[in-house]
């Protein structure tokens, strides 16, 4: 009887850590996918912004590097992160730049992009909140009692927070 | 969070069944005025039923038509959907369906019975006053109703709160109009019938038990929806700024009625003042904390 009791104490627990080690996983594919679309926006642009801008190549091919960058970082969240914000700070002195030419800021095309690309940041921002609250939730899970016994059974291991987060995140709300 | 949401079920099912006692009451009391208690207890009960069951599934269209809501175009709000989305994916909501109400007093609602099956309304008034940061902080205001299940149980208040209203109306017109009967012999009879006193006096009582009950299922959720608000945005003064700016509004929002005055972001009615010498009675129906206290709140985080 009490064997038995103990047995779905158990079940209940376990099935509590998988959930939310599910949700954390989610929410970092979350994250993953807002950070994807921003890569595929960066071609279209760095094409729209070639016509109008010759002799600045250096800001265009920073972005460039920066792409290819966090296309092949590492899947930790430090390193993403690290990859990430190189990224942003590429694309902001790119869209500091433009402000010098008056016919690009006109063009429709590029107009639609700058929004895409500010509206995406905040995006992936709001996924790394998602993630850091997922992961607080099971971290705190897997370390207090009774959860960290079956945590330990079975290796449930804690996982990493996004480091920069609050800085990173204030960014994109001041400027647009 | 969880136990909150267990709360919100477990009332939900409070308010189902208090309502079917109140219109089963209500029923049994124009049994009694009309002189014949059983017919009105049983189709009163069935009445009751029929309405738990819509008020379910259909109460959110509901409540976007009485407060004439029309679906927000993708292209035309833009800002909003951006705002939406974005604070969807913060909350790990989908995305709920955005409505806007032609109107130029700030106010906004969240409905539905469960995030799968919800949608948000704002005003255009909201829409143009509200800077990004402010219009954040109530998105994310109504997003926190969604995800509480503040909605389920709100939306449903207003089909059951809006029904005991109209069937007490109907019977006391109905009495007063002698229910449309031409004088009859058998009416006579009636004329000692001292219960027909006590069914009047729960006919007048039962919109205001409804009403308190309103009152009680809404005003502790709102306190709560800007607290997980800011915990969602992380950004307090944007929410801080909306109520302000809400505080400062005096204009009513023509598109909400009294059945669905507990569901905006800020007490639509006007006239509902705190001084006079009915205040008291009137703090006693508000369905909103006032905006300085909710402020106040705020400034403390």
């Amino acid at each position: 009887m009490v064997v038995g009791v103990l047995l779905v104490g158990a079940f209940v627990l376990y099935n509590g850590l998988v959930r939310r080690r599910n949700e954390v996983d989610n929410a970092w594919s979350q994250i993953d996918v807002q950070l994807k679309r921003r890569l595929d926006l960066i071609p279209n642009l760095v094409e729209t912004v070639k016509g109008y801008t010759a002799h600045e190549r250096v800001a265009l091919e920073a972005v460039i590097a920066a792409r290819s960058n966090a296309m092949g970082a590492g899947s930790t969240p430090h390193e993403q992160a690290a990859a990430d914000n190189q990224l942003t700070g590429a694309l902001r002195q790119l869209f500091a730049l433009a402000e010098a030419y008056p016919d690009l800021k006109a063009n429709q095309g590029f107009v639609s992009l700058q929004e895409e690309l500010a509206n995406t940041e905040s995006r992936i921002a709001y996924a790394r909140q998602f993630y850091s609250d997922a992961v607080l939730a099971y971290n705190t899970a897997i370390q207090a009692v009774p959860g960290v016994i079956v945590a330990r059974v079975f290796g449930f291991t804690e996982r990493e927070y996004f480091e920069a987060e609050e800085a990173a995140r204030q960014v994109p709300r001041v400027q647009f | 969070m969880n136990d909150l949401i267990t709360a919100n079920k477990r009332r939900t099912v409070f308010l189902m069944v208090g309502f079917v006692v109140v219109v089963i009451g209500v029923g049994w009391a124009v049994g009694l005025v009309v002189g014949n208690g059983a017919t009105g207890t049983v189709v009163a009960g069935a009445i009751a039923a029929v309405m738990a069951f819509t008020s379910y599934w259909k109460s959110d269209a509901i409540a976007l038509r009485v407060s004439r809501a029309v679906p927000a175009g993708e292209e035309e709000y833009r800002r909003l959907h951006n705002l939406v989305e974005g604070l969807c994916i913060a909350s790990g909501l989908p995305k709920p369906r955005v409505y806007v109400i032609h109107d130029p007093a700030p106010n906004a609602f969240a409905t539905g019975r469960n995030p799968k099956h919800a949608a948000l309304a704002f005003t255009t008034g909201l829409l143009e006053q509200m800077n990004r940061v402010e219009l954040e902080g109530v998105v994310a205001h109504e997003l926190s109703h969604i995800k509480n299940y503040d909605i389920l149980v709100s939306t449903l208040a207003v089909t059951l709160v809006g029904t005991i209203a109209i069937v007490t109306d109907l019977a006391i017109r109905t009495m007063w109009w002698n229910g449309g009967r031409v004088h009859r012999s058998g009416d006579h009879a009636d004329r000692n019938n001292p219960l027909a006193f006590v069914g009047l006096a729960l006919l007048i009582l039962a919109p205001l038990v409804a009403r308190a009950m309103q009152s009680a299922v809404s005003r502790r959720r709102e306190t709560l929806a800007d607290v997980s608000a800011v915990r969602l945005t992380r950004y307090p003064p944007g929410l801080i700024g909306a109520l302000e700016k809400l505080q400062a509004d005096t204009t009513v929002t023509h598109s909400a009625s009294m059945a669905t005055a507990h569901m905006w972001i800020e007490q639509p009615m006007a006239g509902v003042g705190d001084s006079g010498h009915l205040g008291a009675w009137h703090k006693l129906f508000n369905t909103h904390p006032p905006l300085s206290e909710r402020i106040a709140l705020l400034r403390e985080i």
